[in-house]
């Protein structure tokens, strides 16, 4: 396989194993997905603001250049700087430079998935620069040295017993308490201090208007303005598929990504950002950086099929509608972003090389096609990525890392047994003679038998029991 | 780590788009707003509307007139025990409080600096803040609110207590309307926000809190 490949299977089975995780995966997707199911129970309403969200999705990708530009422009017009990265490694030390040109020694984070993706917390540390989540779930975590399982809400493989024990081990002074409000306000102390020493505010973005050169960001906690407001610079990454055409595309999607998300008519905050402090006013960052990353998403636009990933908003439905996300947790997937969309996502930025294996977590049941607030046809991109997994080719990164020897001669055989009535009947009449006798520990069928019970053959081939009856072969 | 220019960059994945998009262009769907357009409230339900879904998320109501607002807020305030209102002096709405304000209720704190001259007292000693809105909307249950330099950023997030001036003739019936009907796309603001109640998360176990990181309480004063 080249690349070490990340084992998702071995993860999977340990995270399977603990009935901690598995209640409160359990508990967290129930609830999720029954009150979303309320927010959108006006099914001609969901269809036709499905369908208008979708078309502006298609829309900012059918003019993607044009409006990267344009936004370019708008912003750099507004006072916003805006930088390019090709790869993590380029946005991130875009990053580090503007934090070393202004002396920045603490940087407090909304909450960012791109962030996540480029590992930005830690190269910071390493660059002496502390950089500390502000989001509550995203500070649970940071705390406990984990990653987000989830991409709306980060810690929510833990219960508040387990936060409390954190809190209490790792914040000094901190009392065991397993009260959430008591929870909430010590983390809020502590915090306020830190949003107004900070030297630099790190933000995502939820949506990039070309048209007016406006970045828009949504929250419940107030985090991200904190984030976006209080510190005299802020630094926005976001992903180059994030953009939209006109102002007005704003709305029927911000509808759509609080209802998906967490079942809320709206976020307590909208925040949308055109501009640094101008002469005259009183509060705001003085300087505002956009950070625009591409990391494998233009290879992804150049396939006519895989582009529709780039629709994505990130509202996270797919994960908590998901019959394997909801079991085996975000952690198992070991990628910034889990589910169904990370399991056509990731593969295609880290290459089937090493990522191979997320497009098979997947039963293909299309629950996470169904409620995809923008259409997204994520089970027909996970067979797609299946296929190009054994073929080799250009269209993914990777492409033919999985193809194996022995899977090729297996469907060859298959296909030419298929291919010859006498072929077939041989085969089908030795399986029924022979096929109980076979150990469960042969190399293919190990795969399946170790989890499951072999099939049992029966004695006779339904041709046999056919013709007995009197039909004939054809 | 090597650092590429970063035009390089940025022309290499302009390029790249176009030639993608250039090899299978995509002819996207109409956008059909139809379904916002159509989303109508009587206007003598849309108040009660927002009423109801801002309280839903623990928003506060207070209802007063034209006339006597400055003194119903200041009652208000001096009930709930609070010792400091941060507002903005230049508005007309903070020239009304100045001149309306007795003795013995919460200090008036004028925000009239930068703010890096006040941080501290801004973080530390401050209970209220009340800004104007722009109006609000009946969809979602949501204030619009457009901070200037009269009226700066903070003053509807640091202080615990967020009072927000809501007059019961600006209102919307979705977001969308409110954008287009006032052509927000001509010149939008340093910051545009919407508001739909006072800060919340629910990031421990899905359990509610209220009062994360910004206001505890939001306290809308509709006036008519
Ligand atoms: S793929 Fe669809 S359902 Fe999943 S996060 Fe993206 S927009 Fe939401």
């Amino acid at each position: 396989m080249g690349e070490t490949s990340v084992n998702f299977a071995k993860a999977s089975t340990t995270a399977l194993q603990d009935p901690q995780l598995r209640a409160n995966f359990r508990r967290a997707m129930d609830g999720l997905m029954s009150k979303r199911a309320v927010q959108f129970a006006d099914s001609r309403e969901w269809n036709a603001v499905r369908a208008l969200g979708a078309s502006v999705r298609l829309r900012a990708l059918s003019k993607l250049p044009e409006l990267l530009e344009k936004l370019e422009a708008n912003c750099t017009r507004n006072g916003i700087r805006v930088h390019w990265a090709s790869t993590t490694d380029e946005a991130n030390a875009i990053v580090l430079s503007i934090m070393q040109r202004v002396n920045a020694k603490l940087v407090v984070k909304g909450k960012s998935m791109v962030s996540e993706e480029m590992h930005l917390n830690a190269f910071l540390e390493q660059h002496g620069i502390e950089s500390l989540e502000s989001d509550l779930g995203e500070y649970i975590v940071q705390l406990d040295e984990a990653m987000p399982s989830h991409i709306i809400m980060p810690a929510i493989h833990m219960n508040t017993k387990q936060i409390a024990h954190l809190f209490k081990q790792k914040i000094k002074d901190a009392e065991y308490t397993e009260d959430v409000a008591q929870l909430t306000d010590l983390a809020r102390r502590i915090l306020r201090k830190k949003f107004a020493a900070a030297d630099v505010g790190i933000s995502g973005v939820n949506m990039a208007v070309a048209e007016t050169g406006t970045l828009c960001l949504v929250e419940n906690e107030g985090n991200g303005r904190m984030s976006t407001t209080v510190p005299p610079v802020h630094i926005a990454v976001m992903g180059l598929e994030k953009v939209v055409e006109k102002l007005e595309d704003v709305p029927p999607v911000i509808s759509l990504l609080t209802r998906s998300a967490t079942a809320q008519p709206i976020t307590t905050y909208v925040n949308m950002i055109s501009s640094p402090r101008k002469d005259g006013e009183k509060d705001g960052p003085r300087e505002i950086h956009l950070v625009i990353l591409d990391n494998g998403r233009s290879a992804i636009y150049a396939d006519e099929e895989l582009r529709n990933t780039l629709r994505c908003i990130r509202c996270g439905a797919c994960m908590n509608h998901c019959p394997v996300y909801t079991k085996v947790g975000g952690h198992a997937y070991e990628a910034p972003y889990p589910g169904p969309i990370g399991s056509i996502l990731v593969p295609q930025m880290e290459g089937l090389g090493k990522r191979g294996e997320l497009p098979h977590a997947c039963t293909m049941c299309n629950a996470c096609v169904e409620i995809c607030p923008v259409k997204i046809p994520i089970v027909e991109i996970m067979g797609r990525l299946r296929a190009e997994a054994v073929h080799p080719g250009d269209a993914v990164k990777g492409a033919g890392a999985r193809a194996s020897k022995a899977e090729a001669m297996v469907w060859k055989g298959w296909s030419m047994t298929y291919a010859s009535p006498l072929a077939y009947r041989f085969a089908t009449g030795l399986l029924a003679k022979l096929g109980n006798a076979a150990p469960t520990s042969l190399p293919l069928l190990k795969e399946w038998t170790n989890v499951r019970a072999k099939p049992r053959f029966a004695r006779r081939t339904l041709h046999d029991l056919a013709r007995e009856k009197g039909i004939p072969d054809v | 780590m090597s650092e590429a220019r970063p035009t390089d960059s940025r022309n290499a994945i302009l390029g790249k788009l176009r030639a993608g998009r250039d090899a299978h262009p995509l002819t996207p769907p109409e956008s059909d707003f139809t379904v916002l357009r159509d989303k109508r409230w009587a206007p003598s339900e849309r108040l009660d509307r927002i009423k109801t879904m801002m309280e839903a998320v623990h928003t506060e109501f207070l209802e007063t007139t034209e006339a006597d607002w400055p003194t119903a807020v200041q009652d208000f305030l001096k009930a709930q025990g609070t010792r400091t209102l941060l507002y903005g002096t230049a508005t007309e709405a903070g020239q009304r409080i100045a001149a309306a304000w007795a003795d013995g209720g919460p200090d008036l704190v004028p925000y009239d600096g930068p703010v890096e001259t006040f941080k501290e007292r801004l973080f530390d000693g401050i209970d209220a803040g009340i800004t104007t809105t722009l109006g609000a909307i009946a969809d979602t249950g949501s204030l619009i609110v457009w901070p200037t330099p009269e009226e700066p950023r903070l003053m509807s997030l640091v202080p615990h207590m967020h009072v927000a001036l809501l007059h019961a003739d600006q209102l919307y019936d979705t977001f969308w309307q409110a954008m287009t009907e006032n052509r927000w796309a001509d010149g939008m603001p340093t910051n545009a926000l919407l508001i739909s109640g006072p800060s919340k998360t629910a990031d421990i176990e899905q359990t509610l809190a209220y009062g994360v990181h910004g206001p505890k309480r939001l306290v809308v004063v509709v006036i008519r």
